[in-house]
């Protein structure tokens, strides 16, 4: 069991507040992902959980100890590096081995992890070589290896795949979920990348600006954003949104079309993703702009009372740029967002 | 210029005056040295190597290098440790602890010779709280190894710095990630100074060593300032050899053999530190 709670964490560097009164539950075995753009304290909070940062006030909790007070090596934790920290100065072996040696496992022992594991992570033809002689993508799977030999309750990755080209670092994503998986750790890794939050994640924390904005399933981070931020920031291309007015009962003016909605009296921002909207005879009307055909979809860019917006259509419709497209949005994937507090509104 | 040219012709100058001022001298001392009576001969050899001082002035010089070298760089690497964790401050303190390295050895001889002598400052000291009775002769063939132990702490004393920077630079350009990494895998402060300092810092660790100990090989003013003839070393038998017996064939056999130790030294401090292909930062 290695369930890891952080109560009330926050972090300052000097005047900065890197972190603002974290809370957060990963469960046992649960792949959690941190998100966010840089500089939004994803990092600082995992080497806080790790143990290289100490938070300014708040307890962290791993298994049902507190740890906060404790080193790193005490946390029943491992860590994967943005960098690697694949030691130049060993070979494979040794740098698989190397948390064994601090543990003084016997030499047999040593030997039967770090082979077990290097054959999982297909590096065991690698074992005698130096880092200097492997590639990014192999020096990746050794720094794997080496926290997975641990058998860590908790493995934590900061950006583990953001050196690997586009296409390894496609392969490695499902190869590390698959790992992962198998390994029953609870893994804590940190991105930027939503498409590999989305991919791997069991749960996403969405961090924006020392804050979590929203911890939920992937698929609910993307269909139910709690808030504009999350809304902008997942999804590629992002939500769409459009100014609107209240007409009573629960009714919203929306660029001269009338919408359900909240029944409040607040000024809403209507919001909608770019593929849940589909060419009708009645909807929000539209000049397309920039038609960019991606092979399995359209992508339209175009002008909605003034503003931008974006539409994914199928890539049969045929569409061309001054075009004007009536775009009927999906009731059911209609959101709605308080601009004062940026929160999502039911 | 042809860019395939230009670097040779920018190297040429430098190469030019070392081959000028200092392999056409060492060419020549070479020659005088297996030269004598006209003819090619080891006589200047044999005659140094069989003279009495000369077991005496190796051994000196070997032990003095055995005491003084690890000492400073023991001394050396804490230093470095030290400073690369300072925050603030810490181009002020290289400063200060690199102020030796700007005294002549002679100097550096002459400030220690003022410490021991007489009525150098130690004596003075030991008499005015009362230790001793009255200011002892610490600097004489009776005492052998208080001459050994003074010429060590000057030369400790002013020569760990030339070390000391070069680690410094070193330490400073390993990766913060890999103590963090070991840091993570259960390493301590210790295990990390052992398991990853030393072992990255070894391109530093071999010029630092390289340099000390050819310097080491070739301690001369130190030694006369505070030892004068008490105690021989290589090189200054070297210069008796050229200015008090006016034996200059000798003299250059003596400055062979030192730069035959020395060139061996380097051989084994190279080989002892090297690192693996591929086993670079």
């Amino acid at each position: 069991m290695a369930e890891i709670q952080i109560k009330n964490v926050a972090k300052k560097f000097g005047e900065y507040q890197a972190l603002h009164d974290i809370n957060l539950t990963i469960s046992d075995r649960e792949f959690m992902v941190l998100l966010g753009a840089s500089g939004c304290g994803k990092t600082t909070l995992l080497r806080i959980i790790c143990g290289l940062e100490t938070a300014t006030t708040g307890e962290v909790w791993i298994g049902g100890r507190r740890v906060d007070h404790l080193p790193p090596k005490d946390r029943g934790i491992a860590m994967v590096f943005q960098n690697y920290a694949v030691f130049p100065h060993l070979t494979v072996f040794e740098n698989i081995g190397f948390g064994l040696r601090m543990q003084k496992l016997p030499n047999d022992e040593v030997t039967r992890r770090v082979e077990r594991v290097a054959e999982l992570m297909h590096i065991e033809m690698l074992l005698k070589r130096y880092s200097g002689e492997l590639s990014g993508g192999q020096r990746q799977r050794v720094a794997v290896a080496r926290a997975l030999a641990m058998e860590p309750d908790v493995i934590l990755m900061d950006e583990p795949l953001s050196n690997l080209d586009a296409l390894l670092r496609m392969e490695m994503r499902a190869e590390l979920k698959g790992v992962l998986a198998e390994s029953n750790t609870t893994a804590v890794y940190v991105t930027h990348d939503q498409v590999e939050a989305m991919s791997m994640a069991d749960r996403i924390s969405v961090m924006h600006k020392g804050k979590i904005v929203q911890a939920a399933s992937p698929i609910e981070v993307y269909r139910n954003p709690a808030a504009e931020f999350v809304a902008g920031f997942i999804g590629n291309p992002p939500m769409n949104f459009l100014p609107a007015t209240a007409t009573g009962n629960g009714q919203w003016r929306v660029a001269g079309q009338t919408f359900d909605g909240p029944d409040t009296e607040k000024t809403l921002k209507f919001a909608i993703r770019p593929e849940d909207m589909a060419p009708a005879d009645t909807g929000l009307v539209a000049i397309a702009k920039v038609i960019e055909p991606l092979g399995a979809h359209l992508l339209v860019t175009c002008d909605v009372d003034g503003g931008m917006f974006r539409a994914v259509l199928d890539s049969d419709t045929t569409v061309k740029a001054g075009d004007r497209l009536t775009l009927a949005p999906q009731p059911d994937r209609v959101r709605w967002f308080d601009p004062e507090t940026t929160l999502a509104v039911a | 210029m042809n860019a395939r040219f230009l670097p040779y012709v920018l190297i040429a100058p430098v190469t030019f005056f070392l081959c000028v001022f200092f392999l056409y001298p060492f060419v020549l001392v070479a020659n005088q040295a297996f030269t004598a009576d006209g003819g090619y001969t080891m006589e200047n050899f044999r005659e140094v190597v069989s003279d009495w001082k000369f077991p005496i002035s190796l051994q000196n010089t070997l032990l003095l290098a055995a005491a003084v070298v690890p000492v400073q760089l023991a001394l050396a690497l804490l230093m470095a440790t030290m400073v690369n964790r300072m925050q603030k401050g810490r181009d002020l303190i290289l400063y200060v602890w690199t102020i030796p390295l700007g005294i002549s050895d002679l100097a550096a001889g002459i400030i220690w010779l003022a410490i021991f002598e007489q009525s150098g400052f130690l004596n003075s000291m030991l008499d005015a709280v009362g230790v001793i009775d009255k200011p002892a002769n610490l600097l004489t063939y009776q005492n052998p190894w208080i001459v050994f132990l003074a010429i060590a702490l000057a030369e400790i004393w002013r020569a760990t710095a030339i070390m000391l920077v070069i680690l410094v630079a070193g330490i400073g350009l390993i990766p913060k990630e890999y103590y963090e990494a070991a840091e993570v895998f259960g390493a301590s402060k210790w295990k990390q100074f052992l398991r990853i300092t030393l072992p990255l810092l070894r391109p530093s660790l071999q010029t630092a060593l390289v340099l000390r100990v050819i310097l080491a090989f070739e301690i001369f003013a130190v030694v006369a300032a505070l030892g004068g003839t008490l105690f021989p070393v290589l090189m200054s038998e070297t210069y008796a050899y050229q200015f008090d017996l006016l034996n200059s064939g000798a003299a250059a056999a003596m400055a062979l053999i030192i730069l035959g130790i020395s060139i061996a030294a380097t051989l084994v401090i190279l080989r002892a530190l090297r690192v693996p292909k591929g086993a670079t930062i």
